[in-house]
């Protein structure tokens, strides 16, 4: 890893500050994916802004329908909270299947959101629910933030200060993990709401997160495992590699969305 | 150079550090604490599992820096004086160990668990362990010790 510059900033503006005056810099949520990117040296910031002193970009709160978990809660917090698992326990189960119990104690939501992994889990969640992410400046909508792979709608200098969730009707998330890595080689969030059912599919899509818009309009029809089918999210687009390829790709989601429906209830 | 300061395994320890330097290689190299180990580097293999303020985590994924003002506790915090730890214990009553290389991370790991679930189910330690992985593929017996020492450790 290159040396840089270190600054633990002190509140949201210092930070902001902190990212204005570098060169190159990067902000250090949880780290869990920015540091392996350092060793690899397929990141080498020069300045590191570590947001974990700032108290206000922790903690989970409900009020009425909307869960607000904070940029810098950790997956572990998310999927141990009582709170979030009486208004959307598919939220628990997600964050409980990330990485792995080291990974969920230090890793945070708005440290993946932010990266926009292909194959990261919070991003599925963030589009099937709807969520706002509300950031120092702003709110963006889920639809309008994740903008391709590894891209999200934020500025270089834009910090996540919360996501906020509305409680579904129904919800549930279901991945088909690579056997090696256990990222998701896909993963499908489906959530029943007030204006229709919500698809979001991770890990398969060549821009990353994606919505499914056929399975949704099947499934608002009728929720049930039996309107998914094969065809309603077809090859193109998807991811080709060593892990799998498209057509398998395309085959697990229906799968995967077959599981969730029915998980959903 | 930053300077860190943190308390590990109930003393407190500084040193100056670069701005790169991983958690356990200031443990390992500036401390001499070399029970934990490095096995991959690439955060998968969890021989580095130490506790930060009171959670495992993977110390080669870490940065001093990161750790600065935290309580750390290491593998050498666990025995008091020649008195294993339960965990210890059970890990040498059950042949939980082989090589004994990853032995300090899943120790460290297991200790959390137990810590946050003291009735987990074999199937619960089995799904906690993802984070670490023991070459010699041992883990029938690690996942026993780690059921002996929970009901141990919850008497």
């Amino acid at each position: 890893m290159q040396d840089f510059s270190y600054r633990k900033a002190q509140s949201i503006a210092d930070a902001v500050d902190a990212m204005r005056g570098a060169d190159d810099g990067a902000f250090l949520a949880g780290g869990q994916t920015l540091l392996p990117t350092m060793k690899q040296r397929l990141a080498a910031p020069s300045d590191v802004v570590d947001l974990s002193g700032i108290a206000e970009l922790t903690g989970i709160s409900v009020s009425g329908d909307t869960v607000t978990v904070g940029a810098m809660t950790p997956h572990a917090a998310v999927a141990a909270s009582g709170a979030v698992r009486d208004a959307i326990p598919a939220l628990c189960d997600l964050a409980d299947g990330i990485g792995d119990p080291q990974v969920r104690n230090i890793g945070t939501i708005g440290g993946s959101i932010a990266n926009n992994d292909p194959a990261a889990d919070y991003p599925a969640a963030c589009v099937a629910l709807g969520a706002t992410i509300t950031t120092d400046r702003r709110e963006i909508t889920a639809d309008e933030f994740f903008t391709g792979l590894f891209e999200t709608a934020l500025q270089d200098d834009e910090v996540i200060v919360s996501v906020s969730f509305p409680r579904p009707q129904a919800a549930a998330y279901m991945k088909f993990p690579n056997p090696a890595s256990r990222y998701a080689l896909v993963g499908v969030f489906v959530a029943r709401t007030g204006g229709g059912v919500r698809v979001a599919v991770t890990g398969a899509g060549e821009d990353g997160v994606f919505r499914a818009g056929a399975m949704e309009a099947a499934l608002t029809s009728a929720f049930s495992p039996d309107s998914i089918s094969d065809g309603q999210v077809g090859e193109d687009g998807l991811m080709s590699d060593m892990h799998a390829g498209a057509d398998y790709r395309a085959h697990l989601v229906a799968v995967m969305a077959r599981r969730a429906v029915a998980a959903a209830g | 150079m930053p300077t860190v300061n943190m308390s590990v395994n109930g003393k407190p320890a500084s040193g100056e550090v670069e701005a790169r330097t991983l958690l356990v290689q200031f443990l390992r190299e500036t401390l001499r604490l070399t029970g934990t180990h490095v096995g991959c580097d690439t955060s998968q293999c969890g021989a580095c599992v130490v506790h930060v303020n009171g959670s495992s985590v993977k110390s080669c994924t870490m940065l001093a820096v990161q750790a600065d003002g935290a309580e750390v506790v290491t593998i050498e915090g666990l025995a008091d004086g020649d008195s294993l730890n339960p965990m210890q214990e059970a890990f040498r009553n059950n042949h939980g160990l082989q090589c004994g290389f990853c032995t300090p991370g899943m120790v460290m790991s297991a200790m959390d668990l137990v810590n946050r679930n003291p009735g987990a189910t074999e199937a619960e330690i089995r799904e906690w362990l993802e984070g670490n992985i023991c070459r010699c593929t041992g883990y029938h017996n690690i996942v026993k010790s780690i059921q002996e020492a929970a009901g141990n450790m919850g008497d």
